[in-house]
């Protein structure tokens, strides 16, 4: 991955492009350490940082087609580049590098806007069409490479993270209160809303068109599933090995690179899988990274020792501690760009900063599996939720749900009156379009209860509504499950598992990441299969064990699913003390900002200090209101020291 | 001070976060005004076990003993 930024005019003016490309380029240094250029007209800047991975040399960026007249900033990657640089080749383009990004621009010449529904990757991309006085802010179909965007009255500024475009703007940014309201519902703003008033992101699958100060947005794919339960009509035998075939080939173009490429490996069903696969493909020594915990609730160690001796990788690992969490909190919020309700994003920057010191650029991860093929429990619970839907009175239905948590103590709350309590919420409706989400939202939006006075007035809108104002034409007629995986990928890991928890922890390392079950081949057949071959009974990710068990020892694939999680509250307040912790909750820092209540505050610390459990509840709350803090003090109150008066320097040349 | 006092600060402290004492009624339903989850019910039993030196057996973890502040004062004093 790398960086992208720049500012696209409304009209011809005299940019001061060399100040505005390094001003808004020194932000993303992190995501590309290794150069940086810039391109600038009378109309556009177009500034890039580059971590190269595909034709070292010669692949500075901003690259042009033969005449000049199209140019190309992009961070991502094209999987299948070589395949579409020799089509184009023998239709007669002329190419400068080896890169993937060239392939970009000769694409677009060849078919428009269209271009994009033949790139096999992720992709944030800018391209500028000289001639027509045409720019394009593009974004991969599912949201692995981020991209946001401002409107102001000179003109768009865009950027691959949202420091970049405050650099360029140069305004001090303010909170969007229902943004936060609606992390508080659905765990991520929804899209195309950041929680930075007036920056949005340029959602998965979308297009925006931005010719003379207009702007036009296209959504050039989305995810889509079958009507009415029509659903591929194939044997289970096919159906396995079809998705065997398509991961086979989304795993191998996925380890394209000049560069070696190394993989992450928790020891769970899905980075076993993968590593497996690699390990098929190529058979060459393969480096893999993990992270182990103290906590044996959390652990995976054995696991991922069972899958090193038997694929023979080389391992490496890294131990986060509870007081690793509380020290690499604040840079990660810096990194994150939002506040966040858990801190398991931390771990993962922990684990980029090991790939980055044993000298790897790019990891392949088992990220989406458990989306596109439904392993989660949030899917079991939407299955046992609709049984019980058919008969709310039922005494024994809702008791299923124990079976789903064995990893949660629920042994001490055995009563069926309080599972019916959390779990029964909305369960009379099943016809709600957010019936799968509803018991999560409504124990994340407990945290509301923590909201100022101020803040509760400045709220119009409602979270639930402006979600369920953007599903697809259609929705309504989709099985429970796939409605289910759609809320899913849009919301926790779109906005979550891939930005704060993927790309930004990645990046912050100048790591790379790709993602072999996000391919869209194996999207688009996965959600066209009938769900109960994703999940039979209550057996999740049917099929994709199917396909892989052939390469996977048994305790592996029977092994019960333990979620990725991280210690919350136990990362702030064990032995290790930070004052960080004390300044930011204070009544003072909290009244200043706003947000919070600090009298509400002030009895969740007493509460979290006299050592009794807290719940999860509690602990979500504090991670969410530390984190709400740490992003007003370091984005809003040290904007100039951080941004605008920032005082990194970057090398950028100008590219002509 | 009395357990009910005692009983309902705690209540209000550590699941409302406010020392209004309006906003809890003793007759209340915690799970019904969303005041506890099930994972809130366990600190609750927590925290009668350490305060009243009282052990609550599983068959005893039903609403009817721990969902407002009368049922638990109810409980505790067929605990006595």
């Amino acid at each position: 991955m790398c960086g992208i930024a720049g500012f696209i005019a409304n009209s011809i003016v005299d940019i001061e492009a060399d100040t505005l490309a390094k001003r808004m380029a020194a932000q993303l240094l992190h995501r590309g350490p290794d150069g940086a250029g810039y391109y600038a007209d009378e109309s556009v800047v177009l500034a890039h940082t580059r971590l190269s991975i595909i034709g070292l040399s010669g692949g500075q960026q901003p690259i042009h087609n033969e005449d000049k007249s199209i140019w190309v900033v992009f961070n991502g990657e094209i999987f299948n580049y070589l395949e579409l640089r020799a089509e184009l080749k023998k239709k007669g383009h002329k190419f400068y590098t080896d890169t993937d990004t060239e392939v970009l621009v000769h694409l677009y010449e060849e078919h428009g806007e269209d271009f994009v529904s033949k790139l096999n990757g992720q992709f944030a991309i800018c391209l500028w069409d000289r001639r027509r006085k045409k720019a394009l802010l593009i974004r991969d179909r599912v949201g692995i490479a981020p991209l946001y965007f401002q409107q102001t009255p000179k003109g768009v500024y865009f950027g691959s993270e949202i420091k970049a475009i405050l650099a360029g703007t140069g305004k001090s940014p303010k909170l969007n209160i229902e943004a936060l309201d609606q992390l508080l519902s659905c765990w991520t703003p929804v899209a195309p809303n950041s929680i930075f008033d007036g920056i949005f992101q340029i959602s998965p699958g979308e297009m925006i068109v931005i010719h003379s100060g207009k702007l036009v947005t296209k959504q050039y794919w989305d995810l889509q599933f079958p009507a009415n339960n029509q659903f591929e009509d194939i044997s289970e035998d096919e159906a396995i090995e079809t998705v065997h075939d398509l991961l086979f080939d989304a795993t191998r173009i996925r380890l394209r690179a000049d560069v070696p490429v190394a993989a992450y490996l928790s020891g769970g069903l899905d980075s076993s899988i993968l590593v497996s696969l690699i390990k098929h493909i190529d058979s060459a020594p393969l480096q893999t990274f993990s992270l182990t915990f103290a906590d044996k609730g959390l652990d995976e160690e054995k696991y991922q020792a069972i899958m090193v001796d038997r694929l023979a990788t080389k391992h490496a690992s890294i131990h986060c501690a509870n007081e690793d969490l509380g020290e690499h909190f604040l840079d990660s919020i810096w990194h994150i760009e939002s506040p966040v309700i858990r801190t398991a994003p931390i771990p993962m920057g922990m684990l980029s900063s090991l790939v980055h010191e044993n000298q790897y650029k790019v990891v392949l991860t088992g990220e989406g599996a458990d989306e596109v093929f439904g392993g989660y429990d949030i899917f079991k619970e939407t299955k046992i939720r609709e049984f019980w839907s058919r008969n709310p009175a039922s005494k024994w239905r809702p008791l299923l749900i124990k079976k789903l948590y064995p990893y949660l103590d629920l042994s001490r709350s055995n009563n069926q009156a309080f599972l019916r309590n959390f779990f029964g919420d909305g369960v009379e409706e099943p016809n709600y379009p957010l019936f799968s989400h509803m018991p999560r939202s409504i124990t994340t939006a407990k945290i509301k209860q923590f909201y100022s006075d101020a803040t509760k007035e400045q709220l119009s809108g409602n979270a639930a509504e402006a979600l369920i104002a953007t599903l697809p034409a259609g929705y309504d007629d989709w099985a429970l499950f796939n409605k289910a995986q759609y809320l899913e990928i849009k919301t926790l890991m779109g906005g979550y598992l891939l930005s704060s928890q993927g790309d930004r922890m990645l990046m912050k390392n100048s790591v790379e990441g790709r993602f072999p079950f996000l391919d869209h081949r194996v999207i688009e057949f996965a959600n066209r299969l009938k769900p109960s071959l994703k999940m039979k009974v209550l057996n999740e990710k049917y099929v994709l064990k199917k396909a892989m068990e052939q390469y996977l020892p048994k305790n592996i694939v029977k092994r019960y699913k333990q979620p990725y999680r991280a210690p919350n509250i136990p990362a702030f307040f064990g032995d290790k003390k930070f004052d960080y912790v004390d300044d930011l909750l204070s009544s003072e820092s909290i009244g200043q900002s706003g947000y919070f209540d600090s009298k509400k505050v002030s009895l969740l610390m007493k509460k979290i200090r006299a050592g009794r459990p807290v719940s999860y509840k509690d602990n979500m709350a504090l991670v969410l209101i530390l984190s709400t803090q740490a992003w007003h003090h370091m984005f809003v109150n040290q904007f100039s020291e951080n941004i605008f008066n920032c005082k990194k320097g970057i090398d950028i040349d100008r590219v002509q | 001070m009395s357990t009910e006092v005692k009983l309902r600060s705690y209540i209000l402290e550590s699941y409302l976060f406010s020392d209004d004492q309006s906003l809890l009624d003793n007759a209340d339903s915690f799970m019904e005004k969303g005041i506890l989850d099930s994972t809130g019910i366990m600190e609750v039993i927590f925290y009668l076990e350490d305060e009243f030196g009282i052990q609550v057996e599983d068959e005893e973890m039903v609403p009817e003993n721990l969902d407002s502040i009368n049922n638990i004062l109810a409980f505790l004093d067929s605990k006595k």
